[in-house]
């Protein structure tokens, strides 16, 4: 395979890419949304008159003028109010939506909307979500018939094996590790826009999942899935942040509601208050022999997601499961509990947990290696699972050769060879189930000239879906890669895809792509007839003059299986291992990155280049988490650093002096021509390897997150002090 | 409303007189005014750079610039770069190295090293990586962005 050039490049670098915000449609009207500077608050009234009366404004929306009962909606709850009712439960939730002739009038009628409100005690901590005497964060009626609705906790999961209790070692490692609030921060800020169609509206919005979406807003305003059309035009990033409904559905309503096309495009601020990851409390106690053998697991995690549940669940189920990491582990018992409170709802975010839990299994193993005399590279080699080995029993075995990933990584980043003054190494695996159920439907038409259209709902967020998928049918039909074309994102166009997440789509719309290029193959040869004709003889002598095409259809399902813990094996497991040598100033606490190396396995790279620039992009977004983000929230509930002034991401100042992104690819994957997933795993064991290596380079272990110069310094200043 | 403040630009070759609110930002003239839609909107606060474009050969942030200052100047914008149809150097050299994900950073990206480069035509990668630490992105490690330019850059 080869590193073909991104379909819709050409589009990315003159500026002709359209995303949400770039569509304009005759007659647009423009939304701005109204809320509260606190976290929580109760609402007494709302004057919206003179914003009404404003010049260009059409309609002030509050909850009372939605449909009673509020819609409420969600993934997987329907929790989520369309508008605030009776109470805000997190800073940032709209209260109102004022509908304007253009935006400035819009954002300038939403200045004038008066809203009483008494501010609230809120649950803005993992130990106030734990404290019966809180206020509950969603009314129990929300939940009918869960025996939690009249707590904070959303859910408590539990995992495990063996005998925990039976247990034996040599050496228990007992440590609490935090992992703060973080935001996605894609480049686009959140657009939606919607318009009225033929009794049934049609929602544009730059989600990964525009069949989720066209589902859960026939739902709400109740109707057919037909009549609701989600055009996805390509997202400017997403990483997990658009994948479950915003204000699809108020767009939507707001468009019938006028009759006329109607536009909301978020400020980076009010982005950050919509899409978050979960932060959480991961307490470990882990046993080991004195040879470094783990004897057990015992991890118990408080995730503290946000109001409404959004995909947090399953995040926290998902990362938990595997929260022994990729190790043979003979005894394991994992809770973990997912914590409402009044923040931002935590969604997906990739990596979907495996980040936090990643975070404390490494750091330790790291730390049982220091105690034992063992090297930290060897005590994971000694633990961790060998193809074929079920390392979750009864659950799928490992899938690749990870201990070669592991040994590739300490090669590229001279483990054992003598370090500078100053610097330290740190080496770190994690591991993440891929889709554990799902389907993708794809169908490929060969056209009389011997060109191929794609048709695969699959959306093009950045990682080169379009790309992988063109190489996949110009592979498998034996056409060159330029005469075809990828159509995406638009429901009524193409056909079913559960969604665009886990990694999933080279596998499972890869397949369903080549299962259609297949299915045309089978039709040429019935009507090659024993016939030795070239492709476009064939044609020619089956078309004529007339002209026609081959349609082919593919899928690839994964049932549910209610057996499962997660309603399903995965289908692959995402590997990675990262490493990374550092040198800290002693004075400053500042970390300078001196190389950072990561290792995929990817069982076969269909675009090398797509792969690396997949990695090397989770490897920076890994080191954002890692050195220097975190939402702050304070007493109140409000986020205090909204926007990219406050909220630092990485930029080209921040790089590692050198950055290696390398592959394991043994054709072991189930994806076309034995690929896997990939493009998460970059960021999974981020933090563990750089906090290592800066444990080796100043003696100081950090158990929290970010590794900030101050958290640093503190950190030194403790251990000079106390000698 | 706003005073109405006439101008004389030049945007992408093409001289243009306007009326504008005073307050419009460069970003929105480009954008909303004369559907320049390349030119991205992100963080509004001239920290991500999205915005970029030149004002007689300088990168600005366009969503810090009042279009009024613009007066008398010439704007280019990511559109003014491709000729007939032909991409330049410092576009292929973004597609060639694999520097473009999703894209929306990547017009900002391109004016500010076609800033650099102008500037600097044969930059050192420290230079390179100063010269574009005001654009943020996200899918990206920043490496083939940087390469990009340094291709670009290289003599041919």
């Amino acid at each position: 395979m080869t590193s073909k050039r991104r379909v819709g490049g050409a589009a990315r670098v003159t500026g002709g890419q359209r995303f949400v915000a770039d569509i304009g449609l005759d007659g647009m009207l423009h939304v701005k949304l109204v809320h509260l500077d606190c976290g929580r608050a109760r609402i007494a009234s709302i004057d919206s008159s003179e914003a009404a009366a404003a010049c260009g404004v059409l309609r002030v929306v509050t909850a009372a003028e939605l449909p009673q009962p509020m819609p409420r909606y969600g993934p997987v709850h329907d929790d989520r109010p369309v508008l605030a009712v009776g109470e805000t439960r997190y800073h940032g939730q709209p209260v109102a939506a004022v509908v304007a002739e253009s935006k400035d009038e819009a954002e300038e009628a939403a200045a004038l909307v008066r809203v009483e409100y008494e501010e609230l005690p809120g649950v803005f901590t993992v130990e106030a979500a734990l404290d019966p005497a809180s206020p509950l964060v969603q009314e129990p009626d929300l939940r009918p018939g869960d025996p939690l609705n009249k707590t904070n906790l959303l859910r408590e999961l539990r995992f495990g094996w063996g005998d925990i209790e039976a247990a034996t070692a040599d050496l228990v490692v007992d440590n609490t590790y935090t992992f703060p609030m973080v935001t996605h921060f894609a480049i686009e800020p959140h657009a939606f826009m919607a318009a009225p169609k033929d009794a049934g509206v049609i929602v544009w919005t730059p989600t990964q999942n525009p069949f989720q979406m066209q589902r859960i807003i026939a739902r709400v305003l109740g109707l057919p899935v037909a009549k609701v059309r989600v055009i996805a035009p390509d997202p400017g990033g997403a990483f997990g942040g658009k994948q479950h409904p915003k204000y699809e559905p108020l767009v939507a309503i707001l468009a019938l509601m006028t009759g006329r096309p109607v536009r909301l495009v978020l400020s980076l601020e009010e982005t950050f208050q919509e899409v978050r990851r979960t932060s959480c409390r991961i307490h470990a106690r882990t046993g080991f022999r004195s040879d470094g053998a783990i004897t057990f697991q015992d991890i118990a995690g408080d995730f503290l997601i946000g109001a409404y549940a959004d995909i947090a669940e399953r995040v926290i189920a998902k990362s938990s499961y595997l929260a022994c990491g990729p190790y043979r582990v003979p005894h394991a018992r994992i809770v973990s509990r997912a914590l409402l409170s009044h923040t931002t709802p935590s969604t997906a975010f990739r990596g979907f947990g495996t980040p936090q839990v990643s975070w404390a299994h490494e750091s330790q193993l790291d730390e049982a290696a220091r105690r034992l005399g063992i090297d930290r590279v060897e005590i994971r080699l000694h633990n961790i699972a060998r193809r074929g080995e079920a390392f979750v029993p009864g659950d799928a075995p490992a899938d690749g050769e990870w201990a070669v990933a592991v040994r590739k990584a300490a090669a590229a980043i001279g483990w054992g060879s003598p370090l500078g003054e100053g610097r330290g190494r740190g080496l770190a695996v994690a591991i993440k189930a891929s889709a554990t159920t799902g389907a993708s439907y794809a169908i490929v038409r060969l056209h009389w000239d011997g060109s191929a259209t794609v048709l695969a709902g699959t959306s093009d967020m950045g990682q080169g879906a379009r790309t992988v998928l063109a190489q996949i049918c110009a592979d498998e039909l034996g056409i060159p890669f330029e005469s075809t074309h990828v159509v995406s994102g638009d429901t009524a166009t193409v056909p079913f895809d559960l969604q665009t997440s886990a990694s999933r789509s080279t596998v499972f719309m890869g397949q369903a792509v080549a299962h259609a290029c297949q299915d045309i193959k089978a039709q040429l040869k019935e009507m090659a007839a024993g016939r030795d004709l070239k492709l476009a003889e064939l044609l020619r002598a089956r078309f004529g003059e007339v002209r026609g095409e081959v349609i082919g259809v593919g899928s690839m399902r994964s049932e549910h299986d209610p057996a499962h813990p997660l309603g399903g094996r995965p289908s692959f497991y995402e590997f990675t291992c990262t490493a990374s040598e550092v040198e800290v100033d002693q004075e400053t606490g500042e970390i300078l990155l001196r190389k950072h190396v990561t290792v995929a396995d990817v069982g076969k790279a269909i675009n090398p280049q797509h792969v690396q620039m997949q990695d090397e992009g989770a490897a920076v977004m890994g080191l954002g988490h890692t050195l220097m983000e975190q939402l702050i929230v304070d007493e109140g509930g409000r986020i205090r650093n909204l926007g990219a002034l406050d909220y630092r991401i990485p930029t080209t100042k921040d790089l590692p002096l050198e950055m290696v992104s390398l592959t394991v690819e043994n054709a072991d994957g189930p994806g076309p021509g034995g690929s896997k997933g990939a493009g998460e795993g970059g960021l999974m064991a981020t933090a563990p390897a750089v906090a290592a290596a800066v444990t080796e380079a100043t003696g100081v272990v950090i158990r929290d997150l970010p590794l900030t110069p101050e958290r640093v310094w503190r950190a030194i200043q403790e251990r000079r002090a106390g000698g | 409303m706003a005073v109405k403040v006439p101008i004389h630009l030049t945007v992408n070759g093409s001289e243009m007189d306007v009326e504008l609110a005073a307050n419009m930002t460069l970003l929105d003239f480009l954008r909303d005014r004369l559907r320049l839609t390349g030119t991205k909107e992100c963080c509004d606060l001239g920290e991500c750079g999205a915005c970029t474009v030149l004002v007689d050969g300088r990168s600005v942030n366009s969503c810090l610039a009042l279009a009024v200052e613009a007066d008398t100047s010439a704007i280019t914008t990511i559109e003014g770069l491709a000729r007939d149809g032909r991409l330049n150097v410092l576009q292929d050299a973004f597609l060639a190295a694999g520097a473009v994900q999703c894209g929306f950073c990547i017009p900002g990206h391109v004016m500010a090293a076609q800033h650099l480069l102008t500037k600097n035509p044969h930059p050192t990668m420290a230079e390179i990586r100063e010269g574009l630490s005001g654009n943020l992105c996200r899918c990206g490690g920043y490496v083939q962005i940087c390469e990009a330019v340094r291709a670009a850059s290289a003599p041919r």
